[in-house]
């Protein structure tokens, strides 16, 4: 039942009708799209250019909106972050780009203390993207498979996006654009590729600090996001069978955090487990059981509980990466184990 | 290339010198007092690169100012209620109290970026607003300042770079007072002149007296026009001296007492009043005139922080993220036709064209071949001591084929 590498097979998942897309074109899409309405809009970062990113994801920019728009920079995060939050205060909206989200860590003190800050300390707001590729499952080893949002949803200032579908996708990263706070936006690079859907028609945002409810049931409830929430699907699928309807709803935004959905849902299941493909201590499961304690625990009639990866570094040998992450089989195992409370 | 200065802008100069000087002695006397909340830090002795670079800026330039850095924001515009106000955690103050010293800014009229306490990360960000107001057409030059201590950190090295392989109209004051903290330059840095730092991003620099107003003042106005003429980032060394310590609280006994008396033998303040007296710009009665106006102008900017209010408790939740119509301003004010950034004129060829080798392959149809190692002669002069910058910075590196080193060497040239 696992798909390979401790991920879903979602190679299927997507509607089947007319012109479905990939994850990655979706990207593109909104990209270029953002670039076409507005001429403030313009995207840095490493190989975004000529090469049109390494994923490809900026493919065509380059030659559409030139190269003052579309900028090849040096290797340097912390410059991009800064020279990006500097363009905004003259009104423009930068998009950055890091070329794996891993290296979002060279910026850590551009994003947090500068980005994050300015317009609480000093009324400058900074519209910005920091957007790049993330996740593991595809052997890419400690420092290409990093899910580091829980460094970021812990600095208030910042707003964290990790989306799950194309649509999303698409639909996230124009309201990014157009917010006029830091935005950092998460795309699981194992769905790159594998997932296609059919793509609202014209012009659409999906509101930012919305949760979605993917999968309605009563007996549980399963949070997840990202790559995630399609092996959390899968395992609902699975739990159908034996009779469980699980709820799975997909975050999409981690900050803010769409509480009300949250609560409306475990209202009705008063049971709740949280998978995510970051590590178990301090991951966004931890917090969501603080929430559920602090404002449900009269609704709840189980423990909260956490698939997660290990709280180890990524490992890179396929098999020590895929005992690392969560599957399918470990989540309809927990599911399970809650229902029969 | 040095021009005299007009009659104002000796009084200019000398005012605004003046001026950060007893702004900042009135801060010391409201330290001992226990009103100002937090510490102190002092620029006594090195009003003049504050004041002189500053004053080299058009009123459209942007600044960024460091923590010594008093006499730029003064120079900007800003009044001194502000310093007074953000030094007393008032609610009055430009950050309503949520921040302190010279952490505040102004997007929208002074142009003015906040620092943070974090060395050197205002260097990508002037070099983004430099690259940003040239997209728009903006000619306009931005500035921040850095210690000799903080040249030392990745982020100043991160964003020269950015800033010299963009060329951006950028200028970048490296305040050397000797001292960061405790430490001893010569314990910082291996090299005499931090100038020197500029050739590794192959930019212009300029080494300048700090302690001599009008040298600092026409050494910037130099690099300040030469950046906004397309030459790229410029790196101004000005050697001074931390008369004070760190701040109010370090009593800096590890400075060699002659190493004191010597700078301040060379006060800027007194050494401009001997140039102004010798120049018959300033006598008893004019310096009498200048001692009145700053006492009253700053016992009225002092009176009204002090009897400023306290921010209100719960302003700590507020403020977080920017929300509703009215909380991002800033719109791109355009001074060049937005139509030669969008499509079809922003249209390109996205190919490489490597100087002497030709092009990689590309994928679209051709417009515009976006090509290397087109610097123009002018940005190889250097300022540093008459001596010239080396011709490619990474001549030295590749030797083995001049091709390779000028195609590497290049910065693309700006289009506009």
């Amino acid at each position: 039942m696992p798909g390979a590498n401790g991920h879903s097979d979602t190679s299927k998942a997507g509607n089947t009708s007319a012109a479905p897309v990939t994850f990655l074109e979706a990207i593109k899409q909104a990209m270029f799209e953002e670039m076409e309405r507005d001429p403030a809009v313009v995207l840095l970062g490493e190989d975004v250019g000529v090469y049109g990113g390494a994923f490809k994801t900026s493919e065509g920019l380059l030659e559409r909106f030139g190269w003052e728009r579309v900028i090849d920079t040096p290797i340097s995060e912390s410059a991009i972050i800064g020279a990006a939050c500097g363009m905004s205060y003259v009104g423009l909206r930068p998009i950055c780009e890091m070329q794996f989200i891993d290296f979002i860590l060279c910026a850590f003190n551009q994003i947090t203390n500068f980005v994050a800050k300015g317009h609480y300390l000093w009324n400058a707001p900074a519209p910005i993207v920091i957007r790049g590729p993330s996740g593991g499952g595809v052997h890419g080893g400690p420092f290409h498979s990093a899910n580091p949002e829980m460094y970021f949803v812990h600095t208030p200032g910042l707003k964290v996006i990790y989306p799950s579908t194309p649509s999303d996708a698409k639909g996230l990263l124009k309201a990014a654009v157009r917010d006029n706070n830091p935005v950092l936006f998460f795309e699981h690079k194992f769905l790159y590729r594998r997932i296609k859907e059919e793509l609202p028609a014209g012009d659409y945002t999906v509101p930012i600090g919305k949760a979605a409810v993917r999968r309605e049931g009563k007996h549980l409830t399963i949070l997840s996001y990202a790559a995630m929430m399609h092996t959390s699907l899968e395992a609902a699928e699975a739990l159908a069978k034996e009779g469980i309807e699980a709820e799975v709803i997909d975050l999409r935004t981690l900050l803010p955090l769409d509480e009300e959905t949250i609560l409306k849902s475990v209202k009705k299941t008063n049971k709740v487990l949280v998978v995510h493909e970051d590590t178990k201590t301090g991951g966004i499961a931890g917090e969501i059981a603080a929430i559920l304690c602090e404002k449900a625990f009269g609704d709840l009639d189980g423990p909260v509980l956490r698939v997660t990866s290990l709280d180890t570094p990524v490992p890179y040998s396929p098999p020590l990466e895929q005992y690392f992450l969560p599957n399918t089989q470990k989540v309809f195992t927990a599911a399970k184990e809650l229902a029969a409370y | 290339m040095k021009k005299d200065l007009t009659r104002q802008q000796h009084l200019d100069l000398y005012y605004y010198m003046r001026l950060n000087r007893a702004v900042e002695d009135t801060m010391v006397k409201l330290f001992r007092q226990n009103k100002i909340v937090g510490g102190l830090y002092s620029s006594l002795g090195q009003e003049a690169i504050s004041v002189g670079t500053a004053y080299a800026l058009e009123k459209k330039d942007w600044l960024a100012p460091m923590i010594r850095n008093i006499g730029a924001l003064l120079v900007k515009g800003v009044p001194p209620r502000d310093i007074f106000t953000q030094h007393m955690a008032k609610y009055t103050s430009p950050t309503l109290g949520k921040d302190g010293t010279s952490h505040f800014g102004d997007l929208d009229k002074l142009h003015i970026v906040s620092p943070i306490s974090m060395l050197g990360d205002l260097i990508p960000v002037m070099a983004g607003v430099a690259i940003g107001g040239r997209y728009l057409g903006q000619k306009i030059v931005t500035m921040t300042w850095i210690g000799d201590g903080g040249s030392s950190t990745g982020v100043f090295h991160e964003g020269l770079n950015f800033a010299a392989v963009q060329k951006a109209p950028f200028v970048l004051i490296l305040e050397n007072n000797g001292w960061a903290y405790s430490t001893p330059v010569r314990r910082q840095v291996p090299l005499d002149n931090l100038a020197d730092r500029a050739k590794a991003y192959g930019i212009q620099s300029y080494i300048v007296d700090g302690n001599d107003v009008a040298a600092v003042y026409s050494t910037s106005k130099e690099a300040v026009e030469r950046a906004r003429a397309g030459e790229g980032p410029i790196l101004i060394e000005a050697k001074t001296f931390r008369r004070m310590g760190h701040a109010q609280h370090d009593a800096a006994d590890y400075v060699p007492p002659e190493m004191r008396e010597y700078w301040e033998k060379r006060d800027p303040i007194a050494r401009f009043e001997k140039v102004l007296t010798e120049k018959k710009l300033l006598d008893a009665k004019s310096k009498k005139e200048i001692d009145t106006k700053l006492q009253t102008l700053l016992d009225a900017e002092r009176d009204f922080a002090e009897n400023s209010p306290m921010p209100p408790p719960d302003l700590a939740e507020k403020g977080v993220y920017c929300t509703g119509d009215d909380c991002h301003k800033i719109r791109p004010k355009w001074e060049r036709p937005v139509s030669e950034v969008t499509p079809p004129r922003s249209s390109v060829k996205p190919v490489w064209v490597v100087e002497g080798f030709g092009q990689g392959k590309g994928t679209g149809g051709g417009i515009a071949p976006i090509h290397f190692g087109d610097t123009p002669a002018s940005q190889e002069k250097s300022g540093t001591d008459e001596k010239p910058a080396p011709k490619s910075p990474a001549k030295s590196v590749v030797k083995k084929s001049a091709k390779v080193a000028a195609a590497v060497a290049g910065a693309r040239k700006a289009r506009r």
